[in-house]
């Protein structure tokens, strides 16, 4: 080595300097993440706060996960991993939205919380014929969406199972009655996702489902111990992709292979909405073990343009999608949720944000979770997005936490020594070692990520009282006692259905719409209002499904901050009619009936 | 890795048409870890961005000149430093960018500073990732994304790499490293009453790939004895196990970063005995 020992001594100064920028930046990170532990300041800082209120309300329900075949008992924890979810509906058409969860261990009952008007609910789900769905021998509920099939006017259930899915008729909100036979349903499918749908505008609600484990196994006898994905990035061993078409008269035929849904990846969530601008609403899917996939609808078929757009590059593990226009700027960016464990698996949950100016065949997205900050939540599921405060922005509530158990042993170090392998040792559940009552990234804090509308979210969640550590799965927003602001309900595995009661300062105003089709579906699915107001404007839609496992309230809400000056609201109907609405004032809710 | 430089005997330079032929070994490692990211990336998407591996590359080949040129009084030859910074693209894992431009300068000034008696003792990018995913664990990740899993890519590799280090004269080191693993975790399986395939399973993963036919062969900071290298990977693999019975994830890049400058430093100490040591004398023959 030449040059002198001032020269050594200033490239010994750099490489220190190199090994402290890592030691700095986690330094400055964990600075930045101390929050506010009280709720008036929080209510001052953030204009709202939230106050968990379950026992108050009547809400009693503790989710419990399956138990499949013993073969499987060594890491049941793992494989039984999902199953809670949470729907909002007015089933019974008196204008107070009501929420439907499932449970998931067999003879376990589901319950449909019907709302009391006064702050408390009743589950009539035994009454009413929608409990006892997870009978020995049919499979158990993984999650649930309403639609109005029949365009009866009061909403239908399709209860998504691993087992034999049912689709329940609404009769009038008194009963229900299953229709899946009539309907065409398959005997037996092992699927996480589903959404409600008019794909081809005909006003007829259509039904996506999304397979997770193939639909030939049975879980709880299982032939073989060969039922793990085939790869943790690239796996295309899973469940079969169907897609209901509509023919009315309570009958539905399967044309998924037919207009181009193909896929065998593993589903986890799924969401539709018009991403290209093309009038015909596209189908995006997020996939376990590998990319996610955008089924663009040109009114005909599906042509899945995952990679060309960007979203279905590089595989992650896909476990949430919800659609919001985050920049009030009329487009729907989407938030897919992924796996982050410090120091062992960082993949990053992912901000789709269209690129400026493109739609169509041009459409692309780039991945903004970091720029924005909403990328790190840990083992994140369902989350949705909503204005919690109304200040005009849309916010992003994240639940999180795999397998909870003992909180001092982990099995990281075996799942990742496994899931790096070859398809031939990870495919085969005998291979994988014993859970032994060891957590998998569990006690996780949830994220409340409030958006400034400046380009960055902030985590609230400990500073506006969601402390909660329980293993979330999914997350369902609604207006739950006609108030004005959005309330969150979080459905756990094997735990507590948690109900957030939200409070918002005043002074910030909101409007809601409530939307009935006509020519189009009559729950309204798939309509579009864009909202215009103090020189902005916001695109919401009526949602068939979104999340994991969630079904948010239809009614649409937008905040709309301090002394807010409406210009107008657009609608654009599931049938393609434009509808504009002037004169409007805040703090109101509108019920709109789609033009005959 | 900085395997640039080649420990085999000079070779006698090609005439004719075998000139265009001969690859110059340097080039050998280069290319067939470019092959390996490319087919990954062609095939699966193995990247999560090519700018995140350019930016490796990039700052690893411009901290090597820049050091070079100020410490050694001339530009060194590029295919250590590229090595190092596809190296790291490949194995470390953040959504950021700057983690990958912070570990591959980390990497490249380690052989300019940890030094001993004119050698570098780390491997580089060994010492790089590790300083990294042991500072940052919440920003970085090793590898754990899979070439599809697939047995035939597994193959191929194996194959190809196998060939290769056979030309390089250090075939020995890695087949040394996996008789070493496998009996190990066949071990490690007995002890802990895990699946055996379970405690295979790391060896069957890409990060392994990389580790077995790049970091344990590397010339530079591997001891110069074929008997010593081949002690040397027992020895990783040795640390390795009890890295594991800890629950270490990154246990093999752990080992490797203690045992590689300690064998080093072993030879160095062993070499300079040697040189001390007075020559021995002639005896006389007995009448």
């Amino acid at each position: 080595m030449k040059r002198g020992p001032i020269a050594r001594a200033l490239l010994i100064l750099f490489f220190v300097g190199l090994i402290a920028v890592p030691a700095v930046l986690t330094r400055v990170s964990a600075h930045r993440n101390k929050t506010h532990d009280s709720a008036e300041s929080a209510m001052t800082r953030y204009g709202f706060h939230f106050t968990e209120v379950s026992r108050q309300a009547g809400v009693n329900f503790t989710h419990h996960a399956p138990v499949l075949d013993p073969k499987l008992a060594s890491i049941m924890p793992e494989v039984a991993s999902m199953g809670a979810s949470v729907s909002i509906v007015d089933y019974n058409r008196d204008g107070w939205p009501d929420i439907y969860v499932t449970n998931s261990r067999e003879g376990t009952m589901n319950a449909l919380y019907r709302n009391n008007h006064d702050g408390t609910f009743t589950d009539v789900a035994p009454q009413l014929g929608i409990a006892d769905v997870n009978k020995t021998g049919t499979g158990v509920s993984m999650g649930a969406v309403w639609g109005d099939y029949d365009n009866d006017g009061y909403p239908d259930l399709f209860l998504i199972k691993w087992g034999r899915p049912i689709l329940f008729h609404n009769n009038g909100g008194k009963s229900f009655t299953d229709v899946s036979e009539k309907a065409g349903l398959p005997k037996w499918m092992n699927a996480n996702t589903a959404v409600w749908f008019d794909y081809d505008g005909d006003g007829k609600l259509d039904l996506f489902v999304g397979g997770y484990y193939n639909e030939n196994i049975d879980l709880w006898h299982l032939k073989t111990t060969k039922i793990m994905p085939d790869s943790f990035e690239y796996a295309k061993n899973g469940g079969c992709k169907y897609l209901f078409h509509n023919l009315g008269g309570g009958r539905f035929d399967e044309v998924s292979a037919q207009l181009g849904i193909k896929s065998r990846r593993w589903a986890l969530a799924s969401g539709a909405a018009d991403l290209s601008g093309s009038g015909h609403p596209d189908l995006f899917v997020a996939n376990d073990y590998g990319v996610s996939e955008l089924y663009v609808n040109d009114g005909k078929s599906f042509h899945e343009e995952g990679e060309q757009t960007g979203v279905g590059f590089a595989p992650k593990s896909g476990m949430n999608v919800a659609f919001g226009d985050i920049f009030n700027q009329g487009k729907y960016s989407i938030y897919v949720s992924n796996i982050s464990e410090s120091g062992i698996l960082i993949q990053g949950n992912n901000l789709w944000v269209p690129q400026e100016g493109q739609s169509g065949s041009s459409l692309h997205y780039q991945n903004m979770a970091r720029d924005l900050g909403v990328e790190l939540g840990g083992w994140s599921f369902g989350a949705q997005f909503g204005d919690l405060n109304n200040d005009g922005n849309l916010d992003l509530f994240l639940t999180n936490g795999y397998v909870s158990l003992d909180r001092n042993k982990s099995y990281w170090y075996d799942f990742a020594k496994v899931a790096g392998g070859n398809s031939t040792i990870i495919g085969d559940a005998k291979n994988w070692p014993a859970f032994d009552g060891r957590s998998l990234s569990g006690y996780q804090q949830k994220k409340v990520w409030l958006n400034d509308g400046a380009g960055k979210f902030e985590d609230v969640a400990q500073a506006v009282g969601v402390t909660d550590t329980h293993d979330g799965r999914a997350v369902a927003f609604a207006d739950l006692w006609n108030r004005g602001v959005l309330d969150v309900v979080v459905a756990n595995q094997d735990g507590p259905l948690l109900i957030y009661k939200n409070t918002v300062n005043p002074q910030d105003k909101w409007i809601e719409f409530q939307l009935e089709g006509t020519k189009s579906n009559r729950s309204a699915i798939g309509a579009q209002v864009t909202l215009f107001w103090n020189g902005q404007q916001q695109i919401q839609q009526v949602s068939g499904g979104s999340g994991f496992a969630a079904q948010n309230e239809r009614r649409i809400h937008f905040g709309l901050g301090k002394n807010p000056q409406i210009e107008k609201a657009v609608l654009r109907w599931p049938s393609g009619e434009v509808q504009t609405l002037d004169h409007l004032a805040p703090d109101q809710l509108y019920n709109i009936k789609e033009p005959e | 890795m900085s395997q640039q430089t080649i420990a085999i005997p000079p070779r006698q330079p090609a005439r004719g048409w075998k000139k265009w032929l001969s690859l110059d070994n340097r080039f050998v490692p280069p290319i067939f870890i470019t092959l390996i990211l490319l087919g990954g990336q062609l095939t699966y998407g193995i990247l999560e961005s090519y700018e995140k591996t350019l930016l490796a590359i990039a700052t690893a080949i411009v901290v090597e000149m820049v050091l070079g040129k100020i410490f050694l009084g001339k530009f060194p030859h590029p295919a250590s430093a590229y090595i190092t910074g596809i190296s790291v693209g490949i194995l470390l894992r953040s959504p950021a960018y700057w983690p990958f431009a912070v570990c591959a300068a980390i990497a490249i000034s380690s052989k300019y500073v940890l030094r001993y008696k004119g050698r570098h003792l780390w491997n580089p990018s060994n010492l790089g990732i590790c300083i990294v995913l042991f500072l940052l664990p919440a920003s970085v990740a090793g590898l754990s994304i899979q070439w599809g899993n697939n047995l035939w890519s597994l193959v191929v590799i194996w194959m190809l790499g196998a060939a290769i280090l056979w030309r390089l004269h250090r075939l020995h080191i890695s087949a040394t490293y996996v008789v070493a693993f496998i009996l190990l975790a066949i071990l490690r399986a007995h002890i802990l009453h895990q699946p055996v395939l379970a405690e295979i399973s790391p060896i069957t993963g890409p990060e392994y790939q990389l580790f077995i036919f790049f970091m344990i062969t590397d010339p530079k900071t591997t001891v110069r004895s074929k008997l010593g290298q081949s002690l040397v990977v027992i020895a990783v693999a040795v640390l390795e196990m009890f890295f594991r019975f800890d629950q270490s994830v990154y246990a093999e890049l752990y080992a490797l970063f203690w045992i590689g400058p300690i064998a080093m430093l072993i030879e160095m100490w062993l070499n300079a005995r040697r040189v001390k040591a007075p020559a021995p004398q002639p005896q006389m023959a007995r009448p």
